[in-house]
């Protein structure tokens, strides 16, 4: 008695959705994660992983299977069969990846919202943070009021002026200018960035953000660090010759620690100075 | 239909060079454009081959140490327009489509055969002029998109130069692509219907619909930028005024339509050789041609998924991640339809078929993370990091450019009238499906961990990895050897093909081989179905019949 291929199929299909659900889950692609919208980052990264894993499978399974299994044999110069179509069958296939994208759409959507993508820019606690800038026009990656909702806490602002090559930081409250972005582990921070010169872009790996920093047009991007340590910023944007060499890193601190950082630095060590930290 | 159906005169003069200098002639017949796109396209792509093995090279270790910098800039700047506007664009389309389409509809020549030349004559000068423009001053240095502010900042001369030879290798693609509407639509040979064409005939209807609507935007954004840059005009020039993200909606609209144009014909030039190989219809031909122009509708709205991270407000990130996805749905129908053409089969594993399911694989993979890409959380992290180098190279060099081989093993008899070697095809194969995956698979890892792309020097962590993409680059490169090789002693010494080898139903293999000038001798064949292989299931006499006779000149009683 052979086994029905109905049900070698069917087990076929369950070990493939399996594997695909493990490798999304266990096998790790992606650097540490150390801000508040990582994790989050990462959710959807598996659940990507999990279902291009299964697709890529299956079809490369067809494939060689197909090739194998339907090899002309030496000798043999007949065709195959003549089947020209199956409209229920191109329907099934047409609807089950219309679903499956739908599904993905929702659910990345429903991911950015709540890195905070989708929030409204122009709220009560902007006022603090771009006094400079007037503009109408301005653009948010990731919007502070979303960050100042999922920790409670008010956003830390920072002046970024990106240029060829090189980040520079300043800290409004402190009237600190640096070229390293130190932050506090926890709180959010609020950057205000501008190019001089061409378009550069602000990465951090680790923080999964990234945003274009675009002459003429200020741009907020906001994040809450999680995990104190040292991480790359990139320029991610082709912005001249040492584009490859335009890199900082962000010091991520414990409050004391960084609070010591802004005593330091402070341009006329006053002692009013490490207000700028509220923790 | 006034085509001369008489074959040509014997006495009468020729009004054309002969022999092989036809080549290198203003020749107007569309089987010798066609080759001289393929050549002249297969040069281009030797000079961006070894552009690529530069950038390769200088990636080797983490630090700038094999080209200066701004060299460094110019090489990837070439290499990407080389590719893109010299190599695949004119290969896919002018070069396969001038030489099949005219077949296709049994047609004697293209619509327009002396704009036809004229449109492959713009090609070698435009790019010479782009090649040139490194050793009359500096090479363009601001990558293939060519973004402002930088390219108003970077040396003038090159940045104007790059865009001569663009504009004119748009034209050149414009005046194909109105070509090709017109000769599918018009010069159809009496009794064929729309739905009785090849299916290859449908991809070059839908590229070149995108060809017509998008290049001239492409053509006017440039123009525009080249008044910033000669004439201080603050088009795009935020110091004056302007506005940068402009500029990349405008050059989106063209370039991500682009992207189909480069890979819609090489869908159609699959489904073509499927068929002939595995010896079954191509499955489901109704739904194939509605997702060739659902592809088209869609192609044109999904353009700001290459700014998700410009500043783009959100309700624009969401729309155009839902558009962007929705892509996957019509694709998703072709390549179901292509597995199942293979279902059944009785497949040949020769190099054609070989190159197609290579093609299959590598595009899925493609695929796969494009619709990633479409998700605006993933792609704000590997938005222009070596994660997109990976996904574009798995479309375009894993399915554009392997189609291509799979399609030069597949129509190399007919052309010749000779076979191409198959030990050595495969052996093409398999250095070239090998090295392409170790090349750019591990891309997408330094992606994800923090490599950003377009660059000369990089974080210590990802020297190992890119010396590995680098060696895979090295097997491409080495894979060209026997290639070449084959493709140049088959010539002459190949073995004989025959007019019909593959035993195809589509009317290109329904002449001589090579085929006469003006296509056939006698009435152009009328081809109801190009893909009548099988045998009806049920039939016990699987092993007998070859094909079915489908072809005749107008038997009226086939229905469509
Ligand atoms: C399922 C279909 C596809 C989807 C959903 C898709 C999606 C995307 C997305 C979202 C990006 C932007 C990534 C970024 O820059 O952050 C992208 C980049 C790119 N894609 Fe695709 N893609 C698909 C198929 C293709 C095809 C068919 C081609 C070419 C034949 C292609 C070529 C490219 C190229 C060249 C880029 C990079 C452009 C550049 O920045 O220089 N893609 N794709
Ligand atoms: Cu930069
Ligand atoms: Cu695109």
């Amino acid at each position: 008695m052979r086994i029905p291929a109905a049900i070698l199929t069917l087990l076929a299909g369950m070990a493939l959705v399996l594997t695909g659900l493990w490798v999304g889950q266990n096998i790790n692609l992606l650097p540490e994660d150390a801000s508040l919208n990582a994790p989050v980052y990462d959710e959807l990264f598996k659940v990507l992983f999990s279902i291009g894993t299964i697709l890529l499978i299956g079809i490369a399974g067809l494939i060689v299977y197909s090739l194998v299994r339907f090899r002309r044999v030496n000798g043999d110069q007949g065709d195959g069969v003549a089947i020209e179509g199956n409209l229920p069958l191109e329907i099934l296939w047409t609807a089950i990846p219309a679903v499956v994208v739908l599904f993905v759409g929702i659910y990345s959507y429903d991911i950015y919202d709540r890195m905070g993508g989708m929030a409204p820019l122009n709220d009560h606690s902007m006022h603090a943070m771009h006094s400079d800038a007037g503009d109408s026009r301005t653009w948010a990656g990731i919007s502070p009021v979303a960050m100042e909702a999922s920790t409670g806490e008010p956003p830390l602002p920072v002046d970024v002026t990106a240029m060829q090559f090189a980040f520079i930081f300043h800290y409004p409250d402190a009237g600190i200018t640096a070229g390293e972005l130190h932050v506090p582990v926890g709180q959010p921070v609020a950057l205000t960035m501008k190019a001089n010169d061409v378009i550069h872009a602000f990465w951090v790996p680790q923080f999964r953000l990234k945003q274009d920093v675009i002459p003429g047009q200020p741009t907020l991007l906001s994040f809450t660090a999680t995990k104190p340590g040292r991480y790359p910023i990139v320029c991610a944007e082709l912005c001249g010759p040492y584009h490859g060499g335009m890199r900082s890193t962000v010091v991520v601190e414990e409050p004391q620690t960084f609070a010591d950082w802004v005593a330091q630095n402070s341009p006329a060590a006053s002692p009013d100075a490490p207000t700028a930290v509220q923790s | 239909m006034t085509l001369t159906l008489s074959p040509p005169s014997a006495t009468a003069p020729p009004l054309q060079p002969q022999g092989w200098l036809r080549y290198l002639s203003f020749s107007t017949d569309h089987k010798v454009i066609g080759l001289q796109y393929l050549v002249c396209g297969f040069i281009f792509y030797l000079v961006g081959g070894a552009l690529a093995g530069a950038i390769r090279t200088e990636l080797l270790t983490p630090i700038s140490d094999f080209l200066p910098r701004e060299t460094y800039n110019e090489v990837l700047t070439l290499h990407g327009t080389v590719m893109i506007f010299l190599w695949i664009v004119p290969v896919v389309n002018g070069a396969f489509g001038n030489y099949l389409i005219p077949f296709y509809v049994g047609a004697r020549d293209m619509a327009f055969p002396r704009l036809n030349a004229v449109a492959f004559w713009l090609i070698p000068p435009a790019g010479l002029l782009l090649i040139s423009s490194y050793f009359i001053a500096s090479a363009a240095q601001s990558g293939w998109t060519a973004y402002p502010p930088l390219s108003l900042t970077t040396p003038a001369t090159g940045q104007i130069i790059w865009i001569l030879s663009v504009l004119l290798l748009g034209g050149s693609s414009i005046f194909g692509g109105i070509n090709f509407i017109a000769t599918i639509l018009k010069l159809r040979r009496p009794g064929l219907k729309l739905m009785q064409m090849p299916m290859y005939c449908w991809a070059m209807l839908g590229t070149s619909i995108l060809v017509v609507l998008s290049t001239p935007v492409l053509a006017g954004t440039l123009v525009l930028l080249s008044f910033d840059i000669i004439a201080h005009t603050g088009f795009f020039n935020p110091s004056l005024g302007g506005n940068a993200v402009v500029y990349q909606h405008l050059f989106w609209f063209y370039s991500h339509p682009a992207v189909y144009i480069m890979v819609l014909p090489a869908f159609g030039l699959v489904s073509e050789i499927l068929p002939v190989h595995a010896r079954k219809p191509l499955f489901g031909y109704t739904t194939m041609v509605y997702s060739i122009m659902g592809i088209v509708f869609l192609g044109l709205i999904v353009w700001a998924h290459h700014m998700f991270t410009s500043g783009t407000p959100p309700w624009m990130r969401l729309f155009f991640t839902i558009a962007t996805s929705f892509i996957a749905v019509p694709t998703g129908i072709k390549f179901f339809n292509w597995l199942a053409t293979l279902w059944g089969g009785k497949i040949a594993l020769n190099s054609a078929m070989l190159f197609s399911c290579g093609f299959i694989l590598n595009f899925v993979f493609g695929g796969i993370t494009g619709v990633a890409l479409a998700q605006v959380p993933f792609d704000i992290h590997v938005h222009d990091t070596y994660f997109v180098v990976g996904h574009f190279h798995y479309i375009v060099y894993g399915g554009t450019v392997f189609v291509i081989f799979a399609s030069i093993y597949h129509w190399y008899p007919k052309v010749t009238g000779r076979m191409l070697n198959e030990p050595l095809g495969r052996l093409h194969f398999l250095l070239t499906f090998v090295g392409f995956n170790l090349c750019f698979a591990p891309q997408h890892w330094m992606g994800l961990n923090g490599m950003p792309r377009r660059v000369a020097e990089y974080d210590p962590q990802f020297e190992l990895i890119n010396q590995v993409s680098s060696v895979g680059a090295l097997l491409m490169a080495v894979s060209t050897l026997p290639f070449l090789v084959n493709v140049i002693l088959s010539a002459f010494r190949g073995e004989p093909a025959g007019d019909n080898p593959w035993n195809a139903l589509t009317p290109e293999w329904l002449t001589s081989s090579p085929p006469p000038v003006e296509n056939w001798h006698g009435e152009a064949p009328l081809v109801h179905e190009p893909y009548g292989y099988g045998v009806e299931p049920g039939s016990l006499s699987l092993a007998a019949t070859s094909g079915r006779d489908l072809w005749s000149a107008g038997d009226p009683e086939r229905k469509p």
